[in-house]
């Protein structure tokens, strides 16, 4: 493709801390590449902004590869951007054309409030996964990994749950703000495996409580999620969860 | 865990609205199948007939109070979720995704319930009062006098404003299943490739059809159609 220039218009939403009320303020951003990724934009803005002696955009990032769920942007009202299977980091300006004006806002839930601007406080996720999210090992020798068999298929299907990177565009997609896909993605990945058996019942539970806690919404299977994931989690995964929990709290023990 | 602490839960919370709710899709089923001998031309007598088991049927009886629990339990836990949901995201998005991610449909729930819940008040009020309370005329069949709900609904579908509200009715309910079939299934954890699709066809099916055969029913009567039925009985 042709490598081109672009004057761009960015609404971008500014918030001083999670108690401050927010609102959208315009930028002109000239000579944008399209080579350009689209925090790299930010980069040239926030150079400016700098140099201008104003206060530049907070906006989470991390591996800008696509790995670590860091980077988290509401851009035209769709979490991590238009293309499917992609992260904010990944989204080139090739998107855009001159004149666009585009809309950039936070992830937007209660249980994730915006520390600054673009950035939102994602521990919520954290505790859930401090709830139930792990396996206990033994201490002494460390067990060898590829002497456990595993079936072919439920080791794709937790590796494709494992997949899951954390970022949270499920809930900032989702009408209810529910965070049910981010946790099939977990308890999936290690309910899966022979390694997960042993806590399987505490851990469902225990990580619905946590996000009931966390004040998420309810799932109402809008598969908004699925279709904004960029690890492309499946909705199946959300079916599995109910399973288990139902199961686990309606057929445990005690 | 006890069952109280399940039922608190968000899962436990949408397991009520996956079980009323194919609860009132059987009913559907039923009350679609009995109310479809209307579109025949031997229409009046078998509906009357069939009108009356139902009225009378002790288990059937039986059953219409588990329904309106069921339907309150729906109703109720549906607003309920509704505005926990809503709660849960106190500052909006300026820019929306709408249809790019989700089917509209699928996002107002509530508000197709809320029509249908509208459309169930009038409903109610033309025929299960009547029928239940006194109101209706009466028929005899072979001696036994019977309700004359058949004139009944000759006469409500005579108003056209009646028959449009009814078209609407079903168009509300046929989205509303349109999403919910599904999901009530996929909360169940009942989703496996190996049925996913078949659950989704039997439920896109459901929704239309089943819609469509109780949106004919004021349409055929308002038009005086009937299909000949060629001495066939759907039921009794
Ligand atoms: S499920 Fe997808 S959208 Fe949700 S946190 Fe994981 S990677 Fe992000
Ligand atoms: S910065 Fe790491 S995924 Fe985008």
């Amino acid at each position: 493709m042709q490598h081109s220039t672009m004057n761009l218009t960015l609404k971008v939403w500014r918030q001083r801390n999670s108690k401050a009320s927010g609102g959208f303020e315009t930028y002109p951003v000239p000579g944008i590449s399209t080579e350009m990724s689209f925090l790299e934009m930010f980069d040239v803005l926030n150079e400016r902004l700098i140099a201008e002696g104003r206060d530049p955009i907070a906006f989470d990032h991390d591996c800008r590869e696509g790995i670590c769920g860091m980077c988290s942007m509401v851009i035209n009202g769709r979490p991590h951007g238009p293309w499917k299977g992609t992260t904010v980091c990944q989204l080139h300006m090739r998107e855009y054309k001159n004149g666009d004006t585009i809309t950039v806002e936070p992830w937007r839930a209660n249980a994730f409030p915006v520390v600054r601007d673009l950035m939102v406080d994602r521990s919520a996720f954290d505790r859930i996964i401090q709830a139930g999210g792990y396996i206990s090992v033994n201490t002494g020798n460390a067990v060898d990994g590829n002497a456990i068999p595993i079936e072919k298929d439920h080791a794709d299907s937790a590796f494709a749950a494992a997949a899951c990177i954390g970022c949270g565009a499920c809930v900032a997609a989702c009408k209810n703000s529910s965070a049910m896909l981010f946790l099939s993605a977990k308890v999936s990945h290690l309910t899966l495996l022979p390694q997960g058996q042993p806590e399987k019942r505490q851990r469902v539970v225990e990580m619905i409580d946590q996000m009931d806690k966390e004040g998420f919404g309810s799932c109402t299977n809008t598969y908004a999620c699925e279709a904004e994931c960029p690890k492309e989690i499946s909705v199946t995964n959300i079916a599995r969860l109910n399973r288990e929990f139902l199961s686990a709290a309606l057929g445990s023990g005690d | 865990m006890n069952w109280q602490k399940v039922l608190h839960s968000s899962i436990g919370k949408k397991l009520v609205m996956a079980l009323t709710g194919l609860f009132l899709i059987v009913f559907l089923l039923v009350h679609c199948y009995v109310n479809a001998n209307v579109l025949f031309s031997n229409g009046a007598e078998n509906f009357n007939r069939a009108a009356h088991f139902m009225g009378t049927n002790i288990l059937v009886r039986i059953m219409e109070v588990g329904l309106f629990a069921g339907l309150l339990l729906h109703i109720l836990q549906g607003y309920r979720l509704e505005l926990k949901n809503r709660a849960a995201r106190k500052s909006k998005y300026a820019v929306k995704a709408g249809g790019a991610t989700s089917t509209w449909y699928s996002r107002s729930m509530a508000l197709l319930g809320t029509l249908i819940l509208l459309f169930l008040i009038i409903h109610l009020k033309q025929f299960w009062v009547p029928s239940r309370f006194g109101g209706l005329s009466e028929i005899t069949y072979g001696n036994q006098p019977y309700h004359d709900l058949y004139s009944q609904m000759k006469e409500v579908f005579s108003q056209p404003w009646v028959v449009v509200l009814y078209v609407l009715g079903c168009f509300s309910l046929s989205w509303h299943l349109l999403h919910g079939f599904q999901s009530a299934f996929q909360t169940l954890g009942w989703s496996h490739s190996a049925y996913k699709g078949l659950i989704r066809s039997v439920g896109v099916g459901f929704s239309v059809i089943v819609p469509l055969i109780f949106a004919l029913m004021p349409v055929f009567l308002y038009f005086g159609w009937e299909i000949p039925s060629g001495g066939l009985t759907l039921l009794f």
